[in-house]
């Protein structure tokens, strides 16, 4: 069995206003120096599969199709044998 | 012409657009279940209302595509149907590969809600048709997400195949061009931010945009 994290975050060319307002906001707070803030997704899941290919691939594939959208996010993901 | 809205779980102008196609258009519709799996015989256009399908998980209109209904929604409008997706049912239609780009959170980071003017960009269509070139026409806008993203080449692209249906005069949501609305390489299918199904009283004249017959 794995344990997996996705991360799904907006491509760096894609504005994100959230992260702006919230570094902003920090900011106002007094928490100087911070810059390039982003806020994306983070999914985690476990998949019943011991075969560490086939589970890549599978995660691959639905983070691709589903869980993230290629024309505005891109995405990561980390595999842990549990 | 008989038209077809599409009820998915959190669609919430289905009776909007309903009425204004029986009501105001003088036409038949039909409501479709989002898991049907098949559609009624003898629809000449779908509509996929506004609203929050499925909450609007992971992303909006990220689940409606998976629906059963829209597998059938997707054959229609590639055997040439006519499909127009409005707030909502533009985001499903961009997640569902029938209309290029997809819908961010507006730059704003608040829900806009008021009427707003539109340029009509391409007139030459059965949506645009009663429109003079460069006209403009007032139609509400009621979304967080409506902020238009594509990259260069896509809206290139856009542009060289006159598939910008209507611009913002004053973007209110940061899209990029100002694109307010687009259409398919066909011209068959619509996809807009603003609802002219809301149009039934005042600016009625933007309800000919769901007038394709």
């Amino acid at each position: 069995m794995f344990k997996v994290k996705v991360e799904v975050m907006l491509k760096d060319d894609v504005l994100d206003p959230q992260g702006k307002t919230v570094s902003r906001s920090l900011d106002h707070l007094g928490y100087k120096g911070l810059s390039h803030m982003k806020i994306g997704k983070y999914i985690e899941f476990m998949i019943d599969n011991n075969d560490e290919a086939t589970v890549r691939a599978q995660v691959e594939k639905m983070s691709k199709e589903v869980l993230s959208n290629p024309v505005i996010e891109k995405y990561e993901f980390y595999m842990e044998r549990v | 012409m008989k038209y077809g809205v599409v009820v998915f779980p959190g669609s919430n102008c289905d009776s909007d657009c309903y009425h204004a196609v029986t009501d105001q258009l003088h036409e038949t519709a039909t409501y479709i279940w989002h898991e049907e799996s098949s559609l009624p015989k003898g629809l000449d256009a779908i509509i996929l209302p506004g609203g929050f399908s499925y909450g609007d998980y992971l992303r909006c209109g990220a689940i409606s595509k998976f629906s059963k209904i829209m597998q059938e929604v997707i054959k229609f409008a590639n055997n040439g149907g006519y499909v127009i997706g409005i707030c909502n049912g533009f985001q499903i239609l961009t997640e569902s590969g029938l209309l290029p780009g997809a819908l961010l959170m507006n730059t704003s980071q608040k829900f806009i809600c008021k009427t707003v003017e539109l340029e009509v960009v391409n007139n030459q269509t059965a949506f645009t048709k009663t429109f003079s070139l460069n006209e403009k026409i007032n139609v509400p806008i009621a979304h967080g997400e409506g902020r238009f993203h594509i990259d260069k080449k896509g809206l290139k692209e856009l542009e060289d195949n006159n598939q910008i249906a209507f611009k913002y005069v004053d973007n209110p949501n940061g899209s990029v061009a100002d694109i307010a609305g687009i259409f398919n390489k066909q011209k068959n299918v619509l996809g807009m931010m603003p609802h002219p199904e809301r149009c039934l009283f005042r600016n009625r004249k933007s309800l000919n945009i769901l007038d394709i017959k």
